[in-house]
C-alpha cells in the first residue's frame, strides 16, 4: 500500500486570477521582506481583492527558515484566524508556511515532530495554497518541510501527507524576473529531485513518468532561462518542470544528494539547490556501485538520449551531463568552489556526516553509505574527485 | 535454529545482534528511549504479545516478554498486526512505508524520531537477520 498526493495545479499566464475564486471571510498571506520590496506580496494581495476576504501578511520568513520562525508565524495564524494560508515565495517559504500551518491547526505540536506517520487532522481551521516565486522547489507540488533547527545547525526533512498545499498556482509572470542565479540554483535542484525521485527506494510507477519528464524538460529549457529570463517559453517550461519534478520525488521521495545537501546547507548555508545539485553527480557515482538490480540510470539515461548501454555506462553519462549542464550555468561542481576552506570542513565534517547520516532522505537511497564512506563522499565533492569506492 | 516469534527468547537474540552490530552502534548513537513491540494475533497467534526493549545511545541495556501488558510505559510503542510484522521482517515490506501508511502504528515523541530515522531503520534491520519461525 502506497499513496500518491497532489494539489490542484492551476498554471499558465493569468493563473494568478484564480484567487480571485476563493470563497472566505479571512486569509494570511505568508511571505519574506524581499517579496514585499519586488511588490510581489502587494500583487497578490490585489489579486485578492475581488475574493472580498480581509488579508494580512506575515513577510519574516528568512531563508532556511528555522523552527522559530515557524512558531512566530504560527502565532500570527492564531491572531488572525484565517481560513487560507497563502504562501507566496520559494521553497523557503512555502517550507515555513507549512509547518506554520501544521502549529495553527495542532499549537500542542513540536513542529520538530511534524511526521508522515500520526494523523494530524488538519484543514479543520484553513487551507492551503502555494504560490512559488522560483523554479525548482517543487515545495508548491509536495508535502515536505525542510526547517532549520539552529541550535544543533541542522536541517530537518519533516512533513506529513496533510501538509500537501490544496491549490498550487503556477503563473510565468511571478518567475520572470527571477535572476540568472537563482532560476540556475533551483532548476538543478528540480533535476536533483526528478534523477532522485525516479531512483530512489520508493520509486513507484506513478512517478516514473513525472521525474523523467520533468529532467527531459530541465536539460531542455533550463540554459535559456537562465540566458534570458525574459523569455517566457523557457521560463514556463522550466516552472512547470519544477512542479512536475516535486510531484515525482514528494511521492517517491529524494535520496543521499539531499541528505548530503540539507547537512551543508546546515551549517555553511550554501543554497538548497546548489548543494544538492553539487553532490548528485557524487551520489550517482557512489550509488552506482551498488546492486544491480536495484539501479535505474539506464531507463532514465536512455529517455535523455544520453548512452546507455549498461548501467555503469548510464550512470557515468548522467553525471556528465548534469556537471556539463551545471558547468555551463557557472554552478559550482565542487565544495571548494562554493568558497568553502577545507579547514573548516575538516572541522565540521563531524557533524557533517552525523547530520547528513540522520537526514530522512538518506535512507531512501538504493544504496546507504556508512560513516566513513559519507566522510569520503564530502571529500570527494571538496576536491572534485571522482567516487570510486 | 529458528527462534519463534513472538516471544522471551525471540527479543533476547534480537538484544545480542543488537548488540554486535557496528551500523546499529553508530545509528543510534543520540538515542534515548525505551519500546514496547506490540505483536497483535493472527495465525496460530491467539494474543497480543507485547515485547520489551530498553535502548540507549547504541545499546540495548535490556529486552523481555511482558508478562502484564499494560504495567509499564515506554517512550515509544511499535504495534500491529504478526502478519505485517512478518512482512517488514522478511523485507517483504519497506518498515518506513508500514509505519507511514499505518499498517505499524509507532506513538511516541516524534521529534526524536524524525531525527533518528536511521537509528529506526538499523532497528528494523536487526529483526530481519533473526532466524525466525513465525506463527503463520
Amino acid at each position: 500500500m502506497w499513496f500518491f498526493n497532489s494539489p490542484q495545479v492551476v498554471y499558465g499566464e493569468g493563473a494568478l486570477a484564480f484567487l480571485e475564486t476563493l470563497e472566505g471571510q479571512r486569509a494570511c498571506i505568508i511571505s519574506d521582506a524581499n517579496l514585499v520590496k519586488l511588490g510581489m506580496v502587494e500583487r497578490i494581495r490585489t489579486a485578492l481583492e475581488p475574493s472580498g476576504m480581509d488579508v494580512q501578511v506575515f513577510h519574516d520568513v528568512e531563508p532556511d527558515p528555522s523552527l522559530e520562525t515557524v512558531r512566530k508565524g504560527a502565532e500570527f495564524l492564531l491572531q488572525h484566524n484565517p481560513q487560507w494560508i497563502i504562501a507566496v515565495g520559494g521553497g523557503s517559504v512555502l517550507d515555513a508556511a507549512k509547518g506554520m500551518w501544521v502549529l495553527y491547526e495542532r499549537p500542542d505540536m513540536d513542529p520538530s515532530g511534524i511526521n508522515p506517520i500520526e494523523t494530524l487532522h488538519l484543514r479543520q481551521k484553513a487551507r492551503f495554497v502555494a504560490i512559488p516565486t522560483t523554479t525548482g522547489t517543487g515545495s508548491e507540488a509536495t508535502w515536505a518541510i525542510v526547517l532549520t533547527d539552529s541550535a544543533e545547525r541542522r536541517k530537518l526533512g519533516l512533513g506529513s501527507r496533510e501538509t500537501m498545499p490544496d491549490i498550487a498556482i503556477l503563473d510565468p509572470e511571478l518567475v520572470a524576473a527571477l535572476p540568472p542565479r537563482l532560476t540556475a540554483d533551483t532548476g538543478l535542484d528540480a533535476l536533483t529531485h526528478a534523477v532522485e525521485g525516479y531512483t530512489s527506494s520508493f520509486h513507484n510507477d506513478f512517478c516514473d513518468g513525472l521525474c523523467l519528464q520533468a529532467a527531459r524538460l530541465i536539460f531542455e529549457y533550463l540554459p535559456q532561462a537562465v540566458a534570458d529570463g525574459s523569455d517566457l517559453e523557457a521560463r514556463t517550461h522550466t516552472q512547470n518542470a519544477a512542479t512536475i519534478a516535486g510531484l515525482g520525488f514528494g511521492n517517491s521521495m529524494a535520496a543521499l544528494a539531499h541528505g548530503m545537501g540539507h547537512a551543508l546547507g546546515g551549517i555553511f548555508h550554501v543554497p538548497h539547490g546548489r548543494a544538492v545539485a553539487l553532490f548528485l553527480p557524487y551520489t550517482i557515482e557512489f550509488t552506482a556501485r551498488g546492486e544491480p538490480e536495484t539501479l535505474r540510470y539506464q531507463e532514465l539515461a536512455q529517455f535523455l538520449g544520453l548512452p546507455a548501454a549498461n548501467q555503469a555506462e548510464s550512470a557515468a553519462s548522467l553525471v556528465k551531463a548534469i556537471r556539463e549542464l551545471a558547468g555551463s550555468l557557472g554552478q559550482p561542481l565542487t565544495l571548494a568552489d562554493c568558497g568553502i576552506a577545507r579547514a573548516d570542513l575538516e572541522r565540521e565534517m563531524d557533524l557533517l556526516v552525523q547530520n547528513a547520516m540522520g537526514d530522512t532522505q538518506t535512507i531512501m537511497s538504493v544504496r546507504i553509505p556508512d560513516d566513513e564512506e559519507m566522510k569520503r563522499l564530502f571529500l570527494a565533492a571538496y576536491d572534485g574527485t571522482p567516487v570510486q569506492f | 535454529m529458528s527462534i519463534p516469534f513472538p516471544s522471551d527468547a525471540w527479543i533476547k537474540a534480537m538484544m545480542e545482534d543488537l548488540n554486535a552490530s557496528e551500523s546499529y552502534l553508530e545509528a543510534a548513537k543520540n538515542w534515548e528511549g525505551d519500546f514496547h513491540f506490540v505483536v497483535h494475533p493472527g495465525g496460530t497467534l491467539e494474543k497480543t504479545v507485547v515485547l520489551y526493549m530498553d535502548l540507549w545511545h547504541g545499546k540495548c541495556r535490556d529486552a523481555y516478554e511482558v508478562a502484564e501488558p499494560g504495567g509499564s510505559k515506554p517512550v515509544f510503542v511499535l504495534a500491529g498486526p504478526v502478519a505485517v510484522w512478518k512482512k517488514v521482517m522478511t523485507k517483504k515490506l519497506d518498515p518506513m512505508q508500514a509505519m507511514m501508511t499505518g499498517q505499524l502504528k509507532l506513538t511516541g515523541n516524534m521529534a526524536i524520531v524524525m531525527k533518528n530515522v536511521r537509528a529506526a531503520k538499523e532497528l528494523v534491520e536487526s529483526c530481519t537477520r533473526i532466524d525466525t519461525e513465525f506463527p503463520l
